[in-house]
């Protein structure tokens, strides 16, 4: 019995299989970020990733103000932090203020137009103190933020509020009759895996140890259990989700632990997952006082930053455009760091990361195309590392936090936020001895 | 010639339903009168029933009813009964171990309890149903080979679920019920214990796994293909040998030079699949219990590759005086 032509046959599979393999338009394109064989690569699919770059350019600078003339101490009144800024300078930045996060009102979402000096509204304080913030980041972190530094719109993009944003989750509303768990729910924050949803409020508000895989090869008491591997896992892949990369960015996935054989990134990463801690504890936390419930969570915390706050899906926010270099109020002491002064970094990093879209699109290629390339960032990185730990231990402990001038009536709200009283869905505490 | 060629069954018998061998003294009654099914005679024989159930069967099926309720309602209870959110999340939903901080003590219900109520009825049905097995072969005059492969497999049940959390000193390691909830606490597992890559009875495992599916598609192939000479009679054959057992094993002597033969092919399936589950349990039991950290076992033992490295970072605790 002839059922088929084998020829017909054969054809028909080759076909099929063509279809079916080659139907992911258009290819991705893999960049290889590590010693050859070790699957140390980035994976970008072009259509999402021009869209990516599309959704990340920064605007234009304003023109350099003239120097000289009065500060703005002296001609203002009720100037607190930007005094020292000349006239000029002081309304370039509040214009460039405004265009970042001004939204529809403008100048007035924060300042009132009869007298611009009040502090009446609660936006006016927040500004002030995410400005200390910005200050802080760029001054402060350059661990984290390079010399590429964040202004306000890296989180803003023109919003009053930044869109990418977390606050403490309650989770999905549980019967009475089971404890919540955290975990298990569809959830965007975790790419949708089934871990815990919230990995934030543990890591990026408390200090909860991310570390949970022992650095022995037998048992030595590390009693660190799987479900806390859940929800360091679950802020892992909010970073990965973050930054647009792999696991491999930042870790040689055969080893997740080991420090000799993570990639330069994790360092930065390290210090990142701090300096958001700062932020939140800091800074964006005790703004709750103040705040209106519409930029509150369920609980009453205040928005918070995470990592795609910043990142938005990019490797560096707004893939790595200089925008901060142009602003002196974003850094404490008025001076941006000039191109002159920084080390071999600055140039390289300035190929790697171009303000100009069409060039982005290369950069994360250009990064490690080729291990020569490695080579070369390694030569980048690495003398920028033994200065790290003079500059870097102050600033954990130097910004002291000063206290919010509050003005206004504190609004009635939950303060501090009732996660505090709800221990079910916390991180996991440490198993029970054996 | 195309017979054989085909993924259906082209072969159906149809004779008086055949209720099977007289049952011993005080069994039960078999239940059901015999139908047939073309249909499912395409994948199978077409003779649906009689069905033998008896004490076992009807209580390991009672218990298993009760775990899948408890596990069920357990995670209806997670999205507050509705019934969207149960579809819309029902792959993500789990019934989770106890928190660790339990330790081995029996939790409230509410916090693992139901874990607990949930896994002994599981086991008990998954034990009974084993029993099934055993008794029926016996009864069938059998020898016990399919009740001791099981076995093996409920070995690495109970040692993911049991014996491993109780060497632990916590419910908390064990694995919840769930669909993706077990997979990403099989990815978590790995992660935690540094990496089962450099677990060798993982790897094993996974050898023993895809080897039993080259070795059941080889097999398939191979009888399929000498089904026309009476490879179909490969009992027969085995003592018998014909021709179709002859031009098989000279098919595999003439591409890999070695070939089983119509028995021990049988044998070699059945270890590569017990080994599978033996193997992987082993591979669990030793983690955390006598190994910490697989990659630095590995390391240790000189068979982990050394890859050269051009990156030379530092550990930020090392810098910032951190605790390590």
């Amino acid at each position: 019995m002839k059922m088929f032509d084998p020829k017909l046959l054969t054809l028909t599979a080759l076909g099929l299989s063509a279809f079916v393999v080659g139907c992911e338009a258009p290819p991705p394109e893999v960049v290889q970020n590590g010693y050859r064989g070790l699957a140390m690569q980035q994976n970008y699919n072009p259509r999402l990733h021009q869209a990516s770059l599309d959704a990340n350019v920064p605007p234009d600078a304003i023109p350099a103000s003239q120097p000289g003339g009065p500060l703005a101490k002296d001609s203002y009144k009720n100037v607190q932090v930007l005094g020292d800024l000349t006239v000029t300078e002081f309304n370039r930045t509040m214009a460039a203020i405004t265009s970042w996060v001004g939204g529809e009102k403008g100048c007035f979402y924060c300042h009132n137009s009869a007298q611009w000096e009040l502090d009446d509204n609660y936006a006016k304080i927040a500004a002030r103190r995410m400005l200390q913030m910005t200050r802080d980041a760029n001054s402060n972190w350059t661990d984290h933020v390079a010399d590429t530094g964040v202004t306000c719109y890296t989180c803003h993009r023109g919003n009053p509020v930044p869109e990418k944003v977390w606050v403490t989750d309650p989770g999905p509303k549980h019967a009475s009759l089971m404890a919540p768990t955290g975990q298990n729910t569809a959830a965007a924050s975790v790419a949708y895996m089934s871990l815990p949803y919230d990995p934030f409020t543990p890591f990026l508000l408390g200090d909860n140890e991310i570390r949970v895989i022992g650095d022995t090869a037998l048992p030595t008491g590390n009693r660190n259990s799987i479900k806390q591997a859940e929800w360091t896992y679950g802020l892992m892949v909010h970073i990965s989700d973050s930054l647009g990369v792999n696991c491999t960015y930042c870790h040689n996935t055969r080893s997740f632990f080991a420090w000799d054989q993570s990639t330069p990134q994790r360092v930065t990463a390290w210090y990142a997952i701090r300096h958001v801690r700062s932020m939140n504890n800091d800074y964006v936390q005790p703004l709750g006082e103040i705040l209106p419930a519409t930029q509150k969570g369920p609980l009453g915390d205040p928005y918070k930053v995470g990592c795609n706050t910043c990142h938005q899906g990019a490797y560096k926010p707004l893939y790595g455009a200089k925008m901060a270099k142009d602003y002196p109020a974003l850094y404490e002491d008025n001076s941006p760091p000039t191109v002159e002064e920084a080390p071999v970094a600055e140039t390289a990093a300035e190929e790697a990361a171009p303000a100009d879209a069409a060039e982005a699109e290369a950069a994360p290629a250009e990064e490690s195309v080729a291990e020569v390339v490695v080579v070369e960032e390694v030569v980048e990185e690495v003398p920028a590392e033994p200065a790290a730990p003079a500059v870097e231990v102050e600033p954990e402990a130097a910004p002291a936090l000063q206290p919010v001038p509050v003005r206004m009536a504190p609004q009635p709200m939950q303060y501090p936020p009732s996660m505090y009283q709800r221990p079910m869905y916390q991180y996991p505490p440490a198993p029970a001895g054996r | 010639m195309a017979e054989y060629q085909n993924i259906f069954t082209r072969v159906q018998v149809r004779e008086p339903g055949y209720p099977g061998v007289e049952l011993p003294e005080g069994s039960l009654p078999r239940l059901g009168k015999p139908i047939f099914s073309y249909w499912i005679g395409k994948l199978g024989d077409a003779q649906i029933g009689p069905i033998y159930l008896g004490a076992y069967g009807v209580f390991a099926i009672i218990f298993g009813f009760i775990a899948i309720e408890i596990i069920g309602f357990n995670m209806a209870a997670q999205v507050n009964w509705s019934p969207i959110e149960f579809v819309k999340n029902f792959f993500w939903l789990a019934l989770e171990p106890p928190p660790p901080s339990y330790g081995l003590s029996i939790p409230p219900l509410s916090d693992g309890g139901w874990w607990l109520m949930a896994g002994f009825f599981l086991t008990s049905a998954i034990i009974l149903w084993w029993l099934r097995t055993y008794k029926r072969a016996v009864d069938l005059g059998m020898s016990t080979h399919l009740a001791w492969a099981f076995a093996a497999a409920i070995f690495f049940y109970l040692t993911l679920g049991f014996i491993r959390p109780v060497m632990m000193g916590s419910w908390g390691e064990a694995v919840p019920f769930g669909i993706f909830p077990h997979l990403d606490w099989t990815a978590a597992i790995s992660i935690r214990y540094g990496n089962f890559y450099y677990n060798p009875f993982h790897a094993l495992s996974i050898a023993f796994l895809y080897g039993s599916a080259v070795l059941f598609a080889m097999h398939g192939g191979t009888i399929l293909a000498t089904s026309r000479y009476g490879a179909d009679r490969e009992i027969d054959q085995i003592t018998d040998r014909g021709t179709a057992a002859e031009r098989a094993a000279l098919l595999w002597r003439w591409t890999m030079g070695f070939n089983a033969t119509m028995e021990s092919i049988h044998r070699w399936a059945w270890w590569f699949a017990v080994l599978t589950v033996i193997t992987a349990g082993i591979g669990i039991l030793l983690t955390g219990t006598v190994v910490e950290n697989w990659y630095l076992w590995a390391v240790k033992h000189n068979f982990a590759a050394d890859y050269p490295s051009e990156l030379t970072i530092q550990n930020p605790y090392m810098v910032t005086g951190g605790a390590q």
